[in-house]
This record gives C-alpha cells, sequence and structure tokens, in this order.
C-alpha cells in the first residue's frame, strides 16, 4: 500500500495515489486544462452531489423544519404548519419522560459499549492463538450478527418470560425466585441492555480481531526478550498500538446503540411504564406508534440523537487529528 | 499541489460518470413506448387494506376485483400491515396521491378525517342505514360519517372447560366481578392459573382494558374516577394475588393467546378474530361475556375496520369509488366478506344470517351490540391523547410503580393537559 501506485489518466500524466503528479511530464498536462476542464470537474461531480444532496440534506433539512414547526395531521397533509421555533423542544424537555429517557440512553449506550467491547477484545486476544476449530468457533460466535434483529430480540423475549422463560426455569434449578426480567421496572432496562451486548460483541471481535493481526508479532518478541510480562505485553504493547482500530471500533458502536430500537421496542416496548424508554423509542412512539402522530417532537427527538452521534463523532475525529500530530 | 486538485476529482468522478451516461442512454431507449396505448383498457382504481395475511388466492382479494368488475374497473389492492397504514396513507395524501378506497382501523378514522384526508359519507351518496348505530359512532365526528363499518369485533371471555371443570367453577355463575374473582381464587387453588389479557404499552393495552373500565361505569372523560380506579384496581389485585400472570405487562393480544392455548389458564381475554385458533387449541373452550362490576355485560371496544373514500383531486372518481364500497358492504358480500375476517357484520340482518349458520356466534353478536367505539361519544381525535396516558396508568400500577389510584390521576392529569 505504501508503493506510490502510477495510474494512467486520460491526459496523459502519471499520478501517485495522493494525486500528486510525478516526473517527468509534470506540468504540462494541467497547464492545458482552463475553465472547459473546470465546468468538466464540476459536471463530473455532479452525480455526487445530487445523491448527497438528495438522500442526506434533504431529509436531515426536513427533519429540522419538521422539529421547528407545529405539526397537526391536518397540516402535515395539507402543509401551512405554523412556524413555532423552538417550542416541540421545550416540549419535549419539559415532558416528564425527558430525563429517564435521557438517563436510559446514557445507561443503555455506556453499558452495552463498555461490556461489547470488553468482552469483544477478551474473544478477540483469544482466537489470536490460533488453536483448532478456532475459524469454526469464531465463524459461531458471527451468529447473532447475522440473525435479523427481530428474530434475536424475539427469542430473547421468550427466554426472559417471567412465567415460561427458560431463564427463570434455570435459576428456578437454584432455588431462585421469579425474576420479571421485562415486566418489572427495575429489571427490563437492563434485560434489553444484556441482549444488546450479546447482539454487538460479534461487531467488536471481528473488528478488534483484524486489528490484532496488523500488529506485528516482532515487537511482541522484543518485548517478550525484554522481560515483558503477558499483562504488561497486553498494555504496553497490544492495547496503546490497537488505539486507533479500538477508537473507531466504539465509534461506530455508539452511533449504532444510540439508535438501537428494535430489540427495545420489540422486548419491552420501552415499558412497563416507559422503564426502558430510551430517546429511539422515545422518537418512535411519538410519532409513528400512537393513533395520533406527533410529528414535531417526534423529529425533535429525533435531532437530539443526531446532536449526540455527532458531537462523538467530532470527538474522535479530534482525537484523532491529535494523534496523527503527536 | 493545489493546482492538481481538479484533476484528482475528475479522476475520482469517472467511473461515476461513465454508469450515469449508461443509465441516460438505457433509460431513453426504454421511454420510447407511447403511452396512448394505455387508454383503451379500463381505468384503475386503488384499494388500501390491512389485511397482509391475505394474498391474491383469498376470498377476500377476489371480492374486491369482482367488485372492480363490477363498477368497470380494474382494481389495483395493497396490502399493509395495520400501523403502517396510517403513516402510509398520511405520507400519499400529502403527495396527492391517497388510494381510491381505503379500509382502515375503526380508531383511525377520526385521526384521518381531521387531517381532511377522508370524504363524509354524504359527498359520496353512500347508504349507511343498515347499521348498528354503537359501530356507525366510531367513525362520525361531529354529525359528519366518514365511513362505513365493514364488519366488527370485540373482546370477551374464552374460558377453558377442563380446567373449570377441575377446579370446580360452573362458567355461568361468573356474573360480576366479584364472582369472576372468587372463580379465580377457586383456579388457582386447584393449581391452575387464572386469567391472562394484555396489558401492553401500546393501544392494545388501552383496547384490552377498556371492557373493565367502562364495565364500572367509568367515563374516558374522567380516568381517575372512583369507578375507573376500582377497574385497574381489579387488574392489579389479580396480579398481587397470583390470579393473572406477570406477564401480562408485556403480552400482546397474541402472545396473551399463546398463554391461555398451553391449556393452564381459565381464562383468556380476547377477540372474535381468535375463534380460529380456539378450534385448534386441542382443549374444549367456551365463550362468555366479559361481566360488568354489578353484572349485566360490560360494553368492550369495537375493532374491526371502515371503508373510506380518501379525498381525491378528481371528484368524478367518486362515482365510481361509491359502487365499489356499496359492492363491499352489500348484504351479500358482507357475509362472506365477514365470515372470511372471522369479523361480526355490522347490519342486523347479516347478524342473523350469521348466527343462523353458526349459533356459537351468538355470544360475540350480543357483545358487538353492547360495544363501543373507542373514538365515540364524540370524542374523535381526543381519544389517542387519553388512550396513550390511560395504558401508561395500566403499566404503572401493574408494575407496583403506583397504586391504581396515584396511577389514574396521574393520567387524568396529562389527558387532561393534552386534550384541552
Amino acid at each position: 500500500m505504501s508503493t506510490p501506485t502510477r495510474a494512467r489518466t486520460g491526459g496523459g500524466t502519471a499520478v501517485d495515489r495522493n494525486g500528486a503528479a510525478l516526473p517527468p511530464v509534470r506540468g504540462r498536462g494541467i497547464r492545458r486544462r482552463g475553465r472547459p476542464g473546470q465546468w468538466a470537474a464540476w459536471a463530473f461531480l455532479a452525480p455526487v452531489v445530487v445523491y448527497l444532496l438528495v438522500f442526506y440534506a434533504y431529509p436531515l433539512y426536513r427533519n429540522i423544519d419538521l422539529s421547528v414547526r407545529h405539526y397537526t395531521v391536518r397540516s402535515f397533509v395539507h402543509g401551512g404548519a405554523p412556524f413555532t421555533g423552538l417550542d416541540n423542544y421545550r416540549t419535549v424537555f419539559a415532558d416528564p419522560t425527558f430525563g429517564p429517557a435521557l438517563w436510559h440512553t446514557v445507561v443503555f449506550t455506556v453499558v452495552s459499549l463498555a461490556f461489547q467491547f470488553a468482552i469483544g477484545l477478551a474473544l478477540a486476544m483469544f482466537f489470536t492463538q490460533h488453536f483448532r476449530l478456532s475459524a469454526t468457533l469464531r465463524a459461531l460466535f458471527l451468529v447473532p450478527w447475522l440473525l435479523p434483529l427481530i428474530v434475536s430480540s424475539s427469542t430473547w423475549s421468550w427466554m426472559l418470560n417471567s412465567e415460561s422463560g427458560v431463564v427463570n426455569a434455570f435459576l428456578g434449578l437454584f432455588g431462585a425466585g421469579q425474576v420479571n426480567w421485562l415486566t418489572s421496572p427495575d429489571w427490563s432496562l437492563w434485560s434489553v441492555t444484556i441482549a444488546n451486548i450479546w447482539i454487538g460483541i460479534p461487531f467488536n471481535l471481528v473488528v478488534l480481531y483484524s486489528g490484532l493481526q496488523a500488529i506485528s508479532p516482532q515487537i511482541y518478541e522484543a518485548a517478550q526478550l525484554d522481560g515483558a510480562g503477558a499483562w504488561q505485553r497486553f498494555w504496553k504493547v497490544t492495547f496503546p498500538l490497537l488505539r486507533p482500530v479500538s477508537a473507531i471500533t466504539l465509534l461506530l458502536g455508539l452511533v449504532y446503540t444510540l439508535k438501537v430500537f428494535d430489540i427495545i421496542w420489540i422486548m419491552t416496548r420501552g415499558g412497563p411504564s416507559g422503564s426502558s424508554t430510551t430517546f429511539a423509542t422515545w422518537s418512535y412512539r411519538l410519532g409513528f406508534a400512537n393513533l395520533l402522530p406527533s410529528f414535531g417532537p417526534a423529529a425533535a427527538v429525533g435531532n437530539l440523537l443526531i446532536v449526540m452521534a455527532l458531537v462523538f463523532g467530532l470527538v474522535y475525529i479530534r482525537a484523532q487529528r491529535r494523534q496523527g500530530l503527536s | 499541489m493545489n493546482h492538481t486538485q481538479p484533476r484528482r476529482a475528475l479522476v475520482a468522478a469517472l467511473p461515476l460518470a461513465l454508469a450515469a451516461s449508461l443509465a441516460a442512454c438505457s433509460s431513453t431507449s426504454t421511454t420510447s413506448t407511447p403511452a396512448s396505448s394505455q387508454a383503451a383498457a379500463p381505468a384503475t382504481y386503488t384499494i388500501w387494506d390491512p389485511y397482509p395475511q391475505f394474498d391474491d388466492s383469498a376470498d377476500w382479494v377476489k371480492l374486491l376485483k369482482q367488485c372492480g368488475t363490477q363498477a368497470g374497473v380494474t382494481v389495483q389492492r395493497t396490502a399493509y400491515d395495520t400501523t403502517d397504514l396510517t403513516s402510509k396513507t398520511l405520507l400519499a395524501a400529502q403527495q396527492g396521491n391517497p388510494p381510491d378506497v381505503l379500509i382502515v382501523d375503526n380508531p383511525v378514522v377520526s385521526t384521518l378525517a381531521d387531517a381532511g384526508v377522508l370524504t363524509t359519507t354524504a359527498d359520496t351518496k353512500i347508504d349507511t342505514s343498515a347499521i348498528s348505530p354503537n359501530l356507525l359512532a366510531a367513525g362520525q365526528i361531529g354529525g359528519k360519517t366518514y365511513g362505513i363499518p365493514i364488519g366488527a369485533n370485540t373482546l370477551a371471555l374464552f374460558y377453558n372447560k377442563d380446567v373449570l371443570g377441575k377446579a370446580g367453577v360452573d362458567p355461568a355463575s361468573v356474573k360480576d366481578w366479584t364472582s369472576l374473582t372468587a372463580a379465580l381464587a377457586k383456579v388457582k387453588a386447584a393449581g391452575k392459573k387464572g386469567i391472562t389479557f394484555s396489558a401492553i404499552g401500546t393501544e392494545e393495552g388501552s383496547f384490552q382494558f377498556l371492557p373493565w373500565f367502562w364495565g364500572s361505569g367509568a367515563a374516558l372523560t374522567k380516568l381517575d374516577s372512583a369507578e375507573g380506579v376500582s377497574a385497574l384496581g381489579l387488574w392489579t389485585d389479580w396480579l398481587k394475588k397470583g390470579y393473572a400472570p406477570n406477564s401480562v405487562l408485556n403480552n400482546t393480544q397474541t402472545t396473551s393467546w399463546q398463554e391461555f392455548a398451553t391449556g393452564d389458564y381459565a381464562f383468556g381475554e380476547n377477540g372474535t378474530w381468535q375463534l380460529g385458533n380456539a378450534e385448534k387449541a386441542g382443549f374444549p373452550y367456551g365463550i362468555i361475556a366479559i361481566p360488568g362490576k354489578g353484572g349485566g355485560t360490560a360494553p368492550a371496544p369495537t375493532g374491526g375496520e371502515f371503508v373510506s373514500v380518501p379525498v381525491q383531486d378528481d371528484t368524478a372518481r367518486y362515482a365510481v369509488s361509491q359502487k365499489i364500497v356499496s359492492c363491499l358492504t352489500s348484504t351479500d358480500n358482507s357475509l362472506t366478506t365477514d365470515t372470511t375476517l372471522s369479523y361480526i357484520a355490522p347490519t342486523e340482518a347479516v347478524q342473523a344470517k350469521q348466527v343462523a349458520a353458526n349459533a356459537a356466534l351468538q355470544v360475540w353478536v350480543d357483545a358487538v351490540k353492547a360495544a363501543k367505539g373507542r373514538t365515540s361519544d364524540d370524542l374523535g381525535t381526543k381519544y389517542p391523547k387519553i388512550s396513550e396516558p390511560m395504558w401508561g396508568a395500566v403499566q404503572a400500577a401493574l408494575s407496583g410503580s403506583k397504586s391504581p389510584q396515584d396511577a389514574m390521576a396521574a393520567a387524568q392529569a396529562t389527558a387532561a393537559a393534552s386534550t384541552q
């Protein structure tokens, strides 16, 4: 990858992969191109720009527009919804659901990420040993990822059923009483978090495993010669060298987890009594899961989620830039 | 470095542009079909319904096509999931291409009417005179009718004859809440499970709670009345005493039915649409109406869809739509449709035919006669704003986070604030 590849372009100029023209033809081909070339360049760019505008910019604009207007079903159909500024946001902030939903979103995301990452990393380390059948076993670990979410969450929902679930039956063998995994306000959030961790482990495993592959075994050998133990090798070699991969894994995991909706909706509907409601399920409930949809507040909650993901995205880019500088 | 930028973009965009120009070529070659060639064929009328379980071979779809043929048009039918249909319709209306005929769940009618999506039956000259008034009421707002019910379903109590027999309970003795609770106590003492229902935090939860709520004499305009609290108290009490399983909090009506179908439960609150499954359950079952607090039949909420005609730019289309709707709801077709859907017909004449064909339907016909639309009493679009706090209160009380009194008081405060 690090050797400059020479690519031949229409103008007959050889360029390296950074687009810098290589000698010996430097200069000649470029000066020939004036304004028409510029236009052509823009014309060629147009498909990408149109795509971005139609599929990203416009929906985002519409969502923001929805959130600053007072929409009723009538004005949704016939237009003319009055501009109300930040009223929808005020409604959302003042809603008694807001505080708990924010807290649940944070707990759900942080706990999910921490466990997914830790277990994923432990498994990835385990699989770098290359024992017999390790490839088969690794493939098996991918199953949660391959299953459609509706299948895995329905299965979790059956397993955790208070009356007839296999989990309670198993705990019963040890004399534990009935735990209302999905129907008790104390447990519902933990139940959906556990299911989400299970679903997220394969993703962490795969990405971290490939990250581990990229670390040269010579470094480990050198560390070992210098007398570093297994624990030291992990904290002093693996962990720092894995940092870029870890960062992107965590960021992607964060975005996935913030928007997790299916698992919670299928397992608990955000209940009982709102005890497992996150921003994602709340937004859906406001916008769609009601006979009378309230589009404005639903869009406002959705935008809050986007802002949360965006903030962490920027933190990531900043951290990466700093890493690049050092 | 800077002056090489255009070249870089150019190289990157080349494959894309190539693909785009290819697409352009192929599209010019395919648009050559003349649009006028379709003018001779009969006009196409679109129908949307919430019955994705039926495919083209089903009697229901055959009936749709046949009604289209009789009206001299081709019918194009699309089935959506019930929950999808409302948003799909709103979006279609926003884009100006709603279906010609829409079959939609009855509590949604008032929302769509409020959005100005539906025509009144006066506009489209659809005859609703034969329809039972209590069923039609769900589609009436401010004295106008926005559709015609295709059939009705409602809730009743299924019971397991084996379980009741072992516990020594005579189903005929269940006349009011006290005798029902006593029966549940006996069942539990005999080592079986009492009753299952759905108290999930969605509209389904409200739907299942309403027979008890209305059966106590409470009204939706005041959730925290003594009667309303007593209805929630009844359910909470059943859970506390172990007469009903804790899983009801997460039960949809389908999972609640699955619990009843295990054969362990004495009673299951469920709807007409489970009759087919009841035959397959593998144990003898019976059905009684849901008792009111002090006796009699509690008014259960009506389920079932309305056939309606969405507003079109081209009002000339209404004449044909009216023919299709009249065909679907005519006495003969109504019998076919409601048998297919496992519904009770909305007219007395057809109800009598249904009972003549299957005497077991009498209990359902009675339940439908006593039933009440959720959006009736001119509640219209206020209903959803009351229903959501109500199912919230049910969840709060059953999960033990609030007492029935506090839960209903909080729900009333929320409902009052949002329906002002």
